[in-house]
């Protein structure tokens, strides 16, 4: 029963959060319709000619009327990357298209105290907002006249600061002088008070607490512009990261899976095809095979780094075992899958066994394989990402994990984006070379 | 000894379930070389598991099957099988596919291309030759099955319905290239089909099978192949007896369905 209190505290939790980026989708969404809207004018107006889903009358369910809309997809990832510039204050976009950004430069508010004779006294506290990293001292400020002192102080960006706005006056708490205004605004312990470069609030003791507007900018360690995340790619991929280039990096990982998936195809291909071909050793495979098969290969990590070390040798098993159970199940439904009469055929043509599996089986399994070829590659360029999230000295996934740890968003926003690259890639290249190789896939 | 002798043929299937169907039952037949024989009977009278037998693809459980004195006991490339579709290497070109046989005898390839290249000028495709096979359209690739048969030159040709996915006009055009082909070549050929029609104008004998269990109902005789050889095959259809005959294995084979859907309902 706690449990179930347990599980309905963090789903209300996950819906107030939709609830909060709800506002935001729905923008987006509406800009993407707007897009839509204007695009189709225009083409109302561009194109007055026919194409032939023009000319049907039936196009909505009908499948092969839709196809992908190329502005469509421009739009969508050029408004990724507007968005993005907008709510990082991104360099590359104008400044009108910039969501608002945080208080930077100098402000100033006057607080009042109060003596517990009813006397009062009001003095100036100047601020200065100032890049983050910036060393920028607080200005100079003449103290003033009066019991309270006029104060200053510099505040990077994003941040907020206490400050004992009291302790240069000439009366302060120790002598029951409280402070009870904020630009000319009553003010207690728990409150607060809006000033022109943002809030001020006060702590429960009395202190005031300084909070410049942020905006609805994301800041640089949460989400680092456009622009920064590509100078550092330029850092990375010329001086490197953690002792290793990103070539290095990315090349460790591309090595690693490119030797485990070939492993794992060399031995899964022909285990497939024992499988495919002989009943004993689909009866003493097929056990194994089902059983590992739904057995995610990130279970296997730990085992993989208990037994082998989290070196070379235990991400290649971890590789091989991801694409070897991908791959025997592909060869084994590529043989199953021969048409028995082409089999057939072959043999009343004068095939023996040895031609039939070299001009019937193997041919007619290579579509098979090569679709088996491309999930096991998918699978494994995740499973090794993964490996090096938990353990290894070089590699993507190190790289962002370890820049995590030093809340280097650039650099893990830049990994992923990479990552994602060379996945994309890898997908389209085998998807290449299926159709290079096995023209006739689909087609028996 | 020369010619296929089937010889009380019987084929029962052992139903997981325990039952047994009798797929054949005593079918005997004495095919002389070059004879063509057109088989038609009511679905599951047993015409794919005789043809598949004579093949050598299955076993009978009794009775034996002999070509030119020796006993069948498996295939082999003096028995071609034409299917009725999809038995055709999509891997390969048209060519590949017509040389397939020979490339498995190990046949030089000046010599195989020889071959290769008549018959596909017999069958008209040789623009096609370096084709992929799934871009032909089903005629064009029933044609290249044929040629494929008898590039290996076999001494029988079996075929299971292969011109059933054709449409009309394209079946007829191949009917006349059967008919031309045995002719020329003086192949046996056992020819299973649906179509009264296309057994009459081919078949110069023809079987009638019954159902349950699957034996030879009655024989036919028939002028009508000798007839359509180089003739209009329409022409053959216009003789008299032709429509005599059509009625009366239509009739028959009607009867057959009839009492098998009786008994169905019955059940
Ligand atoms: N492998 C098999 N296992 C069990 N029963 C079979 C098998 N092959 C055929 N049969 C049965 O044998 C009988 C004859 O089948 P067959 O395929 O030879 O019929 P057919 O005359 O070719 O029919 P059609 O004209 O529909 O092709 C049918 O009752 C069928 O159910
Ligand atoms: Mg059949």
């Amino acid at each position: 029963m706690a449990l179930l209190g347990d599980l309905w505290g963090e789903f209300w939790a996950v819906l107030t959060t939709l609830f909060a980026a709800a506002p935001y989708i729905i923008g987006y969404i509406l800009i993407i319709l707007l897009m839509m809207v204007i695009w189709n004018g225009v083409k109302r107006l561009l194109t007055p000619k026919h194409d032939y889903s023009s000319l049907k009358t039936v196009t909505f369910g009908d499948e092969s009327a839709v196809t992908s809309n190329t502005v469509a997809s421009v739009v969508s990832i050029v408004l990724i990357f507007v968005l993005w510039g907008a709510f990082t204050g991104s360099k590359l976009l104008p400044g009108f298209m910039h969501a608002p950004g945080p208080f930077q430069g100098e402000g100033s508010f006057e607080y009042t105290i109060t003596t517990p004779a009813g006397d009062s006294d009001t003095a100036t506290v100047s601020v200065v907002v100032h890049p983050t990293g910036e060393d920028v001292a607080a200005p100079e400020v003449a103290p003033g006249d009066g019991i309270a002192k006029n104060d200053a102080i510099a505040i990077p960006v994003y941040r907020s600061e206490l400050l004992r706005v009291d302790s240069n006056d000439e009366m302060g708490r120790d002598e029951e002088t409280f402070i009870t205004a904020v630009d000319g605004q009553a003010i207690a312990p728990g409150g607060s008070v809006d000033v022109s470069f943002g809030r001020v609030a006060m702590s429960d003791k009395g202190t005031l607490n300084i909070i410049p507007a942020t905006g609805m900018q994301m800041e640089p360690i949460w989400l680092p512009s456009p622009e920064a995340v590509w100078s550092r790619l330029g850092d990375i991929a010329t001086v490197g990261y953690r002792n290793s280039t990103l070539a290095e990096h990315l090349g460790y990982s591309l090595f690693r899976v490119i030797v485990g998936f070939l492993l794992g195809a060399l031995v899964g291909i022909p285990l497939g095809y024992a499988m495919g071909l002989s009943n004993w050793f689909r009866g003493w495979f097929d056990p194994i095979v089902e059983f590992m098969r739904p057995v995610p290969p990130l279970a296997l990590i730990p085992l993989v780094i208990i037994w082998a070390g989290i070196g070379e040798v235990g991400k290649i098993i971890l590789l091989f075992l991801a694409a070897l159970w991908i791959m025997a199940i592909a060869a084994r439904s590529g043989v199953s899958g021969v048409r028995i009469s082409k089999v057939h055929a072959a043999y009343s043509l004068g095939a023996s066994k040895w031609q039939i599996m070299r001009y019937v089986i193997i041919p007619n399994s290579l579509p098979e394989i090569f679709t088996g070829a491309r999930v096991a590659m998918g699978v494994c360029w995740g499973t090794v990402v993964a490996a090096e999230l938990v353990a290894a000295e070089k590699g993507a996934g190190m790289m962002i994990m370890v820049a995590s740890k030093f809340q280097s968003t650039d650099i893990v926003l830049m990994g992923i984006i990479l990552i994602g690259i060379i996945g994309f890639s890898i997908d389209m290249l085998m998807r290449q070379a299926e159709k290079w190789l096995v023209p006739w896939k689909g087609k028996g | 000894m020369s010619g296929l002798q089937i010889d009380k043929l019987s084929m029962r299937f052992d139903l997981p379930n325990g039952s047994s169907v009798q797929a054949l039952k005593d079918v005997s037949l004495d095919l002389k070389a070059g004879e063509l024989l057109s088989v038609l009977g009511p679905s599951g009278c047993g015409k794919t598991t005789l043809l598949n037998i004579v093949a050598g693809f299955l076993a009978p459980t009794a009775g034996t099957i002999t070509l030119n004195g020796h006993k069948v006991t498996g295939p082999a490339a003096e028995r071609g099988m034409v299917f009725q579709q999809g038995a055709l290497f999509e891997w390969m070109s048209v060519r590949e596919n017509v040389g397939f046989g020979p490339s498995m005898k190990g046949m030089p390839k000046a010599e195989k291309a020889k071959i290769v290249d008549h018959l596909l000028d017999v069958v008209g495709l040789q623009d096609f030759k370096e084709k992929a096979v799934y871009e032909l359209s089903g005629g064009m690739q029933q044609r290249v099955a044929l040629a494929r048969c008898l590039a290996n030159e076999p001494d029988v040709i079996l075929m299971d319905e292969p011109l059933g996915a054709l449409d009309a006009l394209t079946r007829e055009k191949m009917q006349g290239l059967v008919l031309k082909l045995w002719k020329e070549t003086g192949k046996t050929i056992i020819l299973i089909t649906h179509s009264v029609e296309e057994a009459l104008l081919l078949g110069e004998r023809l079987i009638v099978m019954a159902p349950r269990p699957g034996r030879i109902h009655t024989e036919y005789r028939l002028p009508f192949a000798e007839m359509g050889v180089g003739q209009d095959l329409r022409e053959v259809k216009k003789h008299p007896k032709f429509g005599e005959t059509r009625e009366e294995i239509l009739g028959m084979i009607w009867d057959m369905e009839e009492e098998i859907m009786g008994r169905t309902e019955d059940a």
